[in-house]
């Protein structure tokens, strides 16, 4: 055959494909949002969830959500902070003892979140007595976090040219110093992006949450701030249902008789709000970013 | 304190320059500080495999189920006892049933993720920049439930509209996975096109080829290893994921006998049941050995995905 037939052909093929593509993926985004954008009111979004009767909201589900996510990025971020910051600048990139650690966070980042969730419900809920709680949960989604969160940190750091670091070395700056007063600013408007980017995974999270945080949301008492108290929305040793548990419990069980409408609704809540996480990672990102170089954005 | 003064009194010099500056100090603090997290993400992931293998061996040293017949063995009966008054323990229907929809769904969104990839990246760089790069990010980040939600409202009313049955089945969970790992190979093998060097392509052109001989003879085998490890990623998620496959595979613990028969994978059986088994018991020791065979092959998959990261088939201009 001709082989500017066979080119034509081929490239027709490609087009085609992608054209194939584009169209399950724009129907995935018009099913969720045409689904569930209906059924999402002020009322939806701000009482209580019923099990039995139709009319259900999600408040409780909602808040947990924020309320876990902050929770872990507190016990994540410094961690994930620390271990990025001895990868790119400490550590030897030629030592076997760094390599070990490195593969351990590659295998970290590719287990199955379920697998993390299991480990999470046997160490905290069950041997250390912790019951189905919101540090469970946060605990669970901080291993899942982690990975992520040091992958994205250490590459910020990497993309800071190393003619800072002499910089500061040369004006008698210890390594430490010039991590701290340099290099750390210089990166914080792309660590920001990093973090809110992995925040948007996790908030979807719901298989490492199913055993730690566990399935079932206690109605809050919003006038009720202290965090002894056992409905009060700050309590972290409450069980906590997140929005994307809230999705699969609904629909595996199935006594709520308005089960689909609640959770395509959840399901539109949880895809606006993954979106709005994507576009405040670049806008934080660049917003920062502007601020801390006096430049014009990247 | 008398002591340090002597000291200091004999050379008070030698003293200032041996003693460590607060600058040091602090360095040193610094690194044992971003050490000690590093050490503390290895503790994690250590305690992790220790624990889960320590209670997944359980029901071999315990419980005394023979491996060879937990691993082949073909029926999974945990609760009521067969005509000897054994439970029989056999994890060979979610083996396979793991193994079939993760097989399948790269298989079918291999073509259409490295088509999609080609097209964002050699036929229309600028739209796919601007427009389908953030969408596929974006549909990357969409919560598993969220898939598993439409396979359950969209895709198994589908199957049994068509097909007849239940709907529910290895192929509903194929067509989830294939829609949920299609963004991820989609954006891993896009990236593995733009390492690509330009001269690659320029090289291309100016013999003569056709845009079609460019891709296939020269980018697409450029860029083998970096698909490949794109399409183990997506495996890796497809083969780990439970809930979204959970939710439309129907969970029935038999060998799958056609792709509309409800079956079971490993992460679905595991989801269904660590709720509903106490802890101790024969029935629950058996879930936790399906999460140790999870765990190996997630690890599986870890190591070939850095046995290709270590080929590569791009030279960087070797002038």
């Amino acid at each position: 055959m001709n082989t500017k037939v066979t080119n034509k052909i081929a490239i027709g093929i490609i087009y085609f494909i992608s054209a194939l593509v584009i169209l399950i993926l724009a129907a995935l985004l018009i099913s969720i949002l045409g689904q569930g954008l209906p059924h999402v009111s002020w009322h939806f979004l701000i009482s209580h969830s019923s099990s039995f009767e139709s009319g259900g909201g999600i408040s409780d589900q909602l808040f947990n959500s924020f309320y876990l996510l902050i929770v872990s990025m507190i016990i994540s971020l410094p961690i994930a902070l620390g271990s990025a910051i001895y990868l790119n600048e400490f550590a030897d990139p030629k030592s076997e003892f760094i390599a070990v650690f490195r593969s351990a966070i590659e295998v970290l980042s590719s287990l199955p979140s379920v697998v993390v969730g299991l480990f999470g419900f046997l160490l905290f809920v069950l041997k250390f007595h912790m019951g189905f709680s919101v540090l469970s949960g946060a605990i669970a989604l901080t291993f899942f976090n982690l990975p992520l969160l040091t992958r994205s940190i250490e590459n910020s750091l990497a993309a800071i040219p190393n003619l800072q670091r002499e910089a500061g070395l040369a004006l008698g700056l210890s390594k430490w110093e010039t991590t701290e007063k340099v290099i750390f600013p210089a990166a914080v408007p792309s660590i920001v992006t990093g973090v809110v980017l992995a925040a948007g995974r996790v908030f979807g999270e719901a298989a490492a949450l199913l055993f730690t945080s566990g399935q079932s949301a206690p109605q809050l008492n919003w006038y009720n701030w202290n965090p002894l108290n056992s409905n009060s929305p700050l309590n972290l040793m409450r069980p906590a249902e997140t929005l994307a548990v809230h999705i699969w419990k609904v629909n595996s069980e199935g006594t709520m008789p308005d089960a689909v409408e609640v959770s395509a609704g959840s399901s539109a809540v949880l895809i606006v709000m993954v979106f709005i996480f994507n576009l405040s990672a670049r806008f934080f990102g660049n917003m920062l970013y502007k601020k801390m170089t006096s430049g014009t954005g990247k | 304190m008398a002591r340090r003064n002597k000291k200091n009194s004999q050379d008070p010099i030698k003293e200032s320059l041996l003693r460590k500056s607060i600058s040091a100090k602090k360095d040193m603090f610094g690194r044992s500080l971003s050490l000690s997290a590093l050490i503390l993400i290895g503790v994690v992931v250590f305690s992790i495999f220790f624990f889960v293998l320590s209670r997944g061996l359980m029901a071999f040293t315990l419980d005394g189920i023979n491996p060879f017949k937990f691993i082949f063995g073909t029926v999974w009966n945990p609760t009521t006892p067969d005509s000897n008054g054994n439970l029989q323990f056999g994890a060979f229907p979610m083996i396979v049933g793991s193994f079939l929809v993760t097989l399948l769904s790269a298989l079918v969104a291999t073509p259409f993720a490295i088509a999609t990839a080609l097209f964002m990246v050699e036929l229309q760089s600028n739209w796919g920049k601007k427009i389908m790069h953030p969408v596929v990010e974006l549909l990357v980040g969409i919560p598993s439930v969220v898939y598993g939600f439409i396979g359950l409202t969209v895709v198994v009313p589908l199957l049994r509209k068509t097909f007849g049955g239940s709907g529910f089945g290895i192929l509903a969970g194929t067509i989830v996975l294939f829609v949920m790992i299609l963004p991820t190979i989609t954006s891993l093998t896009v990236d593995a096109l733009r390492n690509v060097p330009n001269h690659y392509r320029e090289l291309a052109l100016a013999i003569g080829a056709t845009r079609w001989q460019m891709i296939y003879k020269v980018i697409l085998r450029a860029a083998t290893p970096g698909i490949l490890t794109a399409v183990v990623f997506g495996m890796a998620r497809a083969f780990g994921e439970a809930l979204a496959v959970q939710m439309v595979v129907g969970n029935a613990p038999i060998m799958p006998n056609g792709l509309l028969e409800s079956a079971s994978t490993l992460t679905s059986i595991l989801t269904q049941g660590i709720g509903n088994t106490s802890d101790g018991s024969v029935q629950n020791d058996v879930l936790w050995t399906l999460a140790t065979l999870l765990l190996i092959m997630s690890l599986f998959f870890n190591l070939i995905i850095r046995f290709i990261g270590k080929r590569t088939n791009i030279t960087q201009g070797g002038h």
